[in-house]
C-alpha cells in the first residue's frame, strides 16, 4: 500500500525487536471470539488516478454548469488562487492544534490575524479562533448569554436563518433554556413591539439575524436598548459576512456570531465553513472556543500561546465553557488569507458590487407583471418577491434552462408560499442575471 | 512560609481568621504553591451568601481550576478587588495581601472544626511525605 | 550541536510583523472584475446602515506580500508532512494529496447544500458510499454524517441515548466516565443536561467490573468508554461491560478517538457497543489543519436509528438518493446544512485507497507503538504494562528524580526534530507521555525518535539544565503563558510598537 512505508521485510525485524512470532500476537488482548476473521467487505483499494475518476464521476453527476441563485446562508463569492496556494502547504494543512507553541507560531500568528480581523469587521473587542459554523455558534453563544445573565429565557427572531434555530433548539431541549420565537413585521424586521412585550428580567437574549434571513438589515442601536432594559444580551447572527464591508459593523450587540464561509470557502454542499464569535472583552471569560494571545518568549522576543485555556473542557472537563475541541482553524486560516487579500478597499468594493447587483436584479426582475417586492427595509444581497405562481412551479422551468431558482421561503416560513429568496453576488454577471429574469418572464407567462 | 498561630485552616487549603467580628478569608501558602503562578481569581458578587463547606470561588492558575470552599458560612461584606488586577499576590502574599473575601459570620461555632496551625503543618507534611514516596 | 541529534539541523527562518504592520494605504492584492451593472449609491441604498471607507484597520499589502507573509509564518510551524508527530489520542497520520485535490473539484466543491436533489445525486453517493464503508468497519446498523467533529459527535450520540430513554417514559440521570477519559465527554454530558460519574480505573487501567455493576443503576443512562483507552490499552471486558448496562438498560457509548487501533480488527458493533462516533480527521486521515476542521460521524445499533438527526439519506426506487427532513423522532439538527461535506468526500477517498487494506494500516500503527514501547521500556517508567495497541503512556518518574518533567522532555524533543508527544494526559497517569507514532511512521523514523528519547533520558541524568531549558534551537524559546493569562493581547491594535515586528 503506497501510504505505508514499511517493507515486509522491516516489519518482520520489527516483529522480532518486539519478541513476537507474528502480528496477530499483538492483538491478543482482543478476545478471539471479537478479532475479524475475514477481510472488510469495502471497495477498493483504488490506484491515485481511480480515486480521482470516482470523484470526478459523481461531480459530473451534480450541478456542473448551471447558473445559481441561491443564497440562503451560504454564498458564492469570488476568492483568489493565493488562498487555495497557502492553505495547501503542509505546515499549515498537516499540523495539530498549536499546543506546542515554539513550533507552531505561524499557526498561532495566523490565528492572532484572524481575531483581529474578526474584531474589526463586527466592531467587537475580542474574538475566538473558531467554531463549527455560523449554527452552532449562535447557538454556543446563547449559552455564554445563559452562564453571563444566569437566566433562562431566550428570545429569538423567526427572521433568524430556519436552520439556525433548529440547531438552537436541539441544544436547548435539554438544558434550562426556554426558547420563545418572535415574528416579523412588513418591513421584514423582527416585530420590534412583539419583542417589547415578551421582554422581562427573565430573559438571558434577544436573537436576531443582520442581514436577516430575508436579506434586510435590522435596527441593532434600538433593539440592544430594549435588551439592555430589562438586563438581556443582544445577540447576532452573520450568515452574509461580506455585508460588513458596506455595512455597520454591529457594535451595539454583545455577542455576534458570524459565519464566515463568504471570506474564501467554497460552498462545498455545506461545509466545512468557519463559525466566529465575538464580543466584549468583560465577557472572555465565558467565551467558548480557543483563543491565542500575545506574549514574549525568555528573550523578551515577541510570540503567540494558545491562553485562557481553562474556561475549555481539557481542563475544565464537566465545568467548562463548551465540549468544543476541533475547531475550523483551517477555514479560519482560508478566511484571513482571503481577507488579507482583499483589504480594506477589495472587500469595500466587493460588498459594493453585490449591493449593486442585488438592485438591479430586483429592479429587473419587478419589470415582470405580478412580481412584487416583499419586504422595504435596506437589503444587501439577497431579497424576497412574491411572484404570481408557485416558486416551486417557476423553479421548474428554470432548470430547464440551466438555472437553478432562488430559495423557496414556503419549506420554512408556510406563510410565504409564493415567495422567493434571491441571492445575487459579485459571481453573477449581468447576462447571467438577464438570463434568469428572462426566464422567470417566460415561466410566468405559460399557462397554467 | 510560616502558618500564622492565629489563624484555622482547611483540608482544601483555605484560611480563615476573625477580627472584630469580621472574617478574612484566604488559600494557604501550600495551595498557591501547588497551583503555581494564579492567572485569575473569581470571587463572589455583592450580596453572596457563603455555606461552610461550599464552594464559593475559584482560582486560576495556565493549566488548572481551583475551587475555593467556604471554611465558615457569612455573608459576603468584601471581596478583594487588588487581585483581579494582580492575581500575583496570591502567590506573594497567601496569607496576608493575597486575602480573598472578608465576610460576617453567620455561625461562628463553625470555626471550631478547623485545624489550628500545628495541626495544618502536620496535615500538609503528611501530604508532601505520601507525593514524594 | 549535540552529535546525537541526527534528525535536523538549523537553518535560518524568515521574520515577519503581524499582517497590519506590514499596511500602507493605496496598496492592493486583489482586482475584482468591473462592475457590470449600474453602480449603486450605497449610502443611499442601505441609509442608516451603511458603512463608508471600508473596515477601519483591515490591511491594505500587495499580493506577493501576502503570499510571502503567509509562506514566512508557514515555515514557523512543525507538521506531519516534515516528520514524526507522535500525539497520543491525536492520530497525526500522513494525509494523503490525492484526497484534497478531489475535495476542491468543480462539481464537488462548488455544489450548494439547498440545490435541488436531482442535481445533487454525485454528493448524494459520496454520503451513501461513506455510510456504507463506516457501517462495515464499525459493524453498526445506522450512521449520520452531520456532526461536525468528535465532541459534536459525542453529544450527537447522547441526545440519542437520551432521546431512546424518553421514549421508554424516563431519561435517566447519570452518564459514566472512567477518570481517564478525554474532557469531551463529560463537558458533553452536561450539554445533553446529565450528572456525570466518574468510574476509577482499575490498577490494571481497566473497568472494575464489580465496581460498575454497584454503579449501573437505574438512573444510569449510558457509559461513555473509550477503547482501546487513553491508556493505549483495549478494554477487555468491553462485551461483559455492555451486558452489565444492558441488564438496567442503560446503554454503551464508544469514544471511537482511537478507532485506529481496531478498524478492519474488530468491530465496536459486535463488542456489544450501542453508539459511537468516528474522528474522520484522526482514524480516516482528513488534515488537522492547525486544529481543524474535522467530522464526527455517529454510528448506532437499530434502537438509536429512528432518532438520529434530520435529514437522513434515503434510497428511492431506480436508486435515486433523497434527503429526508420529516423524522418524527429525530433529535432535530446539529449543525446547519448536511455536515463538513469537504471532509467526508476526503475521508472517502481515503478509504477507497486501502479497501480492506485498512487492517494493514490498523496492523502497522500498533506495530509502530509496540516497537517504540519495546525500545523505551527501562529507559522511561511504564505506569500500566498491559499490552500496548496503538499507543503507549510512559511516565517522568525516573527523570522527576534529576528535576525534569514531562513537559521539559516534550520541550527537548523539538530540538531533535520531532513534535512532542501528548503531555500530562491521562490524567490518571502523573507526568504522562503519551506516545502515538500511527502508521504512517517508518522504520527508520521510529529508530530515530527512540534514539531521541533515549539521548534525552541520558540528559536528563548527565545535563538537566539542557533539558529544562529547552527548546534551544527554535525561533522563539518557552514562551509566558503566565503573562498571556494574566492580561490578555487577544487582538492587534493600531499604535503598538512596530519596531517589536523586526525581530
Amino acid at each position: 500500500m503506497r501510504y505505508l512505508p514499511k517493507s515486509p521485510a522491516e516489519r518482520q525485524e520489527m516483529l522480532a525487536a518486539i519478541g513476537v512470532q507474528s502480528v496477530e500476537e499483538l492483538f491478543s488482548t482482543i478476545p478471539e471470539a471479537y478479532r475479524l476473521k475475514k477481510p472488510l467487505n469495502l471497495p477498493g483499494p483504488l490506484s491515485e488516478p481511480e480515486v480521482i475518476a470516482y470523484f470526478r464521476a459523481r461531480a459530473a453527476e451534480n450541478s456542473v454548469g448551471y447558473t445559481s441563485f441561491l443564497g440562503a446562508g451560504v454564498y458564492n463569492h469570488l476568492s483568489s488562487v493565493i488562498t487555495d496556494t497557502v492553505l495547501q502547504r503542509g505546515e499549515f494543512l498537516t499540523s495539530y492544534t498549536p499546543y506546542q507553541a515554539e513550533i507552531s507560531q505561524g499557526t498561532l500568528q495566523a490565528i492572532f490575524e484572524f481575531q483581529t480581523l474578526m474584531c474589526q469587521l463586527t466592531g467587537q473587542e475580542v474574538a475566538n479562533a473558531s467554531m463549527y459554523d455560523g449554527s452552532t455558534a449562535t447557538t454556543e453563544a446563547v449559552l455564554m448569554a445563559e452562564r453571563l445573565t444566569g437566566k433562562r429565557r431566550v428570545l429569538l427572531a423567526r427572521s433568524v436563518h430556519p436552520e439556525y434555530r433548529e440547531v438552537l433548539k436541539t441544544y436547548a431541549k435539554n438544558s434550562r433554556l426556554r426558547v420563545e420565537e418572535v415574528g416579523y413585521i412588513a418591513a421584514g424586521t423582527v416585530d420590534a413591539k412583539g419583542l417589547q412585550s415578551a421582554l422581562r428580567d427573565d430573559v438571558c437574549a434577544v436573537v436576531v439575524q443582520s442581514p436577516n434571513f430575508f436579506g434586510v438589515m435590522e435596527s441593532l442601536g434600538s433593539l440592544a436598548e430594549a435588551a439592555h432594559a430589562v438586563g438581556a444580551l443582544l445577540l447576532t447572527a452573520i450568515t452574509e459576512a461580506v455585508s460588513l464591508g458596506v455595512v455597520k459593523p454591529p457594535a451595539e450587540a454583545d455577542i455576534v456570531a458570524m459565519e464566515a464561509q463568504s471570506f474564501g470557502l467554497a460552498p462545498s454542499y455545506g461545509g466545512p465553513f468557519a463559525g466566529v464569535i465575538a464580543s466584549k472583552e468583560k465577557f472572555v471569560r465565558q467565551m467558548p472556543g480557543r483563543l491565542a494571545g500575545q506574549t514574549v518568549d525568555l528573550d523578551g522576543r515577541r510570540g503567540f500561546v494558545l491562553t485562557l485555556a481553562t474556561r475549555e473542557q481539557h481542563i475544565r472537563r464537566e465545568k467548562a465553557t463548551s465540549n468544543i475541541c476541533t475547531n475550523q482553524a483551517l477555514c479560519a486560516l482560508a478566511a484571513t488569507v482571503h481577507l488579507t487579500l482583499l483589504g480594506k478597499e477589495g472587500l469595500r468594493e466587493m460588498a459594493e458590487q453585490n449591493l449593486a447587483k442585488a438592485q438591479f436584479a430586483l429592479h429587473e426582475l419587478q419589470t415582470i407583471p405580478g412580481v412584487k417586492r416583499t419586504f422595504a427595509a435596506p437589503f444587501f444581497n439577497e431579497f424576497v418577491v412574491e411572484l404570481p405562481r408557485s416558486v416551486k412551479m417557476v423553479n421548474a422551468e428554470l432548470l430547464k434552462e440551466k438555472i437553478v431558482g432562488p430559495f423557496v421561503l414556503g419549506s420554512a416560513y408556510p406563510e410565504l408560499t409564493k415567495h422567493a429568496l434571491v441571492c445575487v453576488t459579485e459571481t453573477t454577471s449581468r447576462a447571467e442575471i438577464d438570463r434568469m429574469v428572462a426566464a422567470v418572464r417566460r415561466a410566468l407567462e405559460q399557462p397554467l | 512560609m510560616a502558618y500564622p498561630k492565629e489563624y484555622r485552616y482547611t483540608k482544601e487549603h483555605e484560611w480563615i481568621v476573625v477580627k472584630g467580628g469580621i472574617a478574612t478569608i484566604g488559600i494557604t501558602d501550600y495551595a498557591q504553591h501547588e497551583l503555581g503562578d494564579v492567572v485569575f481569581v473569581e470571587l463572589p458578587k455583592a450580596g453572596a451568601k457563603l455555606a461552610a463547606g461550599k464552594i464559593f470561588g475559584s482560582v486560576e492558575s495556565v493549566k488548572a481550576v481551583s475551587e475555593i470552599f467556604a471554611p465558615a458560612s457569612g455573608d459576603l461584606v468584601e471581596a478583594n478587588a487588588a487581585l483581579q488586577d494582580k492575581p500575583e499576590t496570591l502567590n506573594s502574599d497567601p496569607h496576608g495581601a493575597g486575602w480573598l473575601v472578608k465576610v460576617k459570620l453567620t455561625n461562628p461555632t463553625e470555626l471550631s472544626s478547623l485545624l489550628d496551625a500545628a495541626a495544618y503543618e502536620a496535615f500538609i507534611a503528611e501530604k508532601q511525605k505520601e507525593a514524594s514516596s | 550541536m549535540n552529535d546525537n541529534i541526527k534528525k535536523v539541523l538549523r537553518h535560518p527562518t524568515q521574520s515577519e510583523g503581524l499582517i497590519f504592520e506590514k499596511s500602507s494605504p493605496g496598496k492592493r492584492a486583489f482586482d475584482l472584475p468591473p462592475l457590470d451593472v449600474p453602480p449603486v449609491d450605497a449610502a443611499k441604498a442601505l441609509g442608516e446602515f451603511h458603512r463608508g471607507g471600508g473596515v477601519e484597520g483591515f490591511p491594505e499589502v500587495s499580493e506577493i506580500e501576502v503570499l510571502r507573509h503567509f509562506t514566512r509564518l508557514s515555515t514557523w510551524n512543525y507538521a506531519i508532512d516534515l516528520g514524526m508527530y507522535p500525539l497520543g489520542s491525536c492520530t497525526m497520520k500522513y494525509n494523503p494529496r490525492v484526497n484534497e485535490f478531489v475535495a476542491r473539484l468543480a462539481g464537488l466543491a462548488t455544489e450548494h447544500p439547498y440545490q435541488p436533489q436531482e442535481l445533487s445525486q454525485g454528493c448524494l453517493k459520496i454520503l451513501q458510499l461513506l455510510e456504507k464503508c463506516l457501517l462495515e468497519i464499525t459493524g453498526m446498523d445506522a450512521v449520520t454524517l452531520q456532526p461536525a467533529a468528535g465532541a459534536q459527535g459525542e453529544l450527537t450520540g447522547i441526545l440519542l441515548i437520551r432521546a431512546h430513554h424518553e421514549k421508554l417514559g424516563n431519561p435517566r440521570k447519570t452518564v459514566l466516565i472512567p477518570d481517564s477519559a478525554h474532557g469531551t465527554n463529560p463537558a458533553t454530558a452536561i450539554i445533553a443536561g446529565y450528572q456525570v460519574q466518574n468510574i476509577k480505573s482499575s490498577d490494571e487501567g481497566q473497568i472494575d467490573i464489580a465496581r460498575l455493576v454497584e454503579q449501573v443503576t437505574g438512573d444510569v443512562a449510558a457509559l461513555m468508554l473509550t477503547n482501546p483507552s487513553t491508556l493505549g490499552i483495549f478494554e477487555q471486558r468491553i462485551a461483559e461491560i455492555a451486558k452489565v448496562l444492558h441488564a438496567k438498560g442503560a446503554l454503551l457509548y464508544m469514544d471511537g478517538a482511537n478507532m485506529n487501533a481496531l478498524a478492519g480488527v474488530t468491530r465496536p458493533g459486535d463488542l456489544g457497543v450501542d453508539v459511537m462516533h468516528l474522528n474522520l480527521h484522526k482514524t480516516f486521515s482528513t488534515p488537522h489543519g492547525g486544529g481543524g476542521p474535522g467530522a464526527g460521524p455517529v454510528a448506532t445499533k437499530k434502537i438509536l436509528e429512528p432518532y438520529l438527526p434530520v435529514p437522513v439519506l434515503v434510497e428511492k426506487e431506480g436508486g435515486r438518493l433523497v434527503l429526508d427532513y420529516h423524522r418524527k423522532e429525530s433529535i432535530g439538527r446539529v449543525r446547519a446544512f448536511g455536515g463538513n461535506f469537504g471532509v467526508l468526500v476526503r475521508a472517502l477517498a481515503y478509504i477507497l485507497a486501502y479497501g480492506p487494506g485498512v487492517r494493514q494500516a490498523t496492523e502497522d500503527a500498533v506495530l509502530n507503538a509496540n516497537y517504540i514501547r519495546k525500545h523505551l521500556e527501562g529507559v522511561f517508567d511504564l505506569p500500566y504494562t498491559r499490552p500496548s495497541m496503538h499507543e503507549v503512556v510512559f511516565s517522568d518518574a525516573l527523570q522527576k528524580k534529576h528535576g525534569v518533567n514531562t513537559m521539559d522532555i516534550a520541550k527537548r524533543l523539538i530540538d531533535y526534530g520531532f513534535h512532542p508527544y501528548t503531555t500530562a494526559f491521562p490524567l490518571i497517569v502523573p507526568g504522562a507521555l503519551m506516545i502515538e507514532p500511527t502508521e504512517s511512521e517508518s522504520k527508520e523514523e521510529c529508530d530515530l525518535f527512540i534514539d531521541a528519547m533515549k539521548s534525552i533520558a541520558r540528559e536528563a541524568e548527565a545535563d538537566p539544565e539542557v533539558v529544562k531549558t529547552a527548546p534551544h534551537t527554535t525561533r522563539v524559546r518557552r514562551l509566558d503563558e503566565v503573562a498571556a493569562a494574566r492580561k490578555p493581547v487577544l487582538r492587534w491594535k493600531p499604535g503598538g510598537k512596530k519596531s517589536e515586528a523586526a525581530d
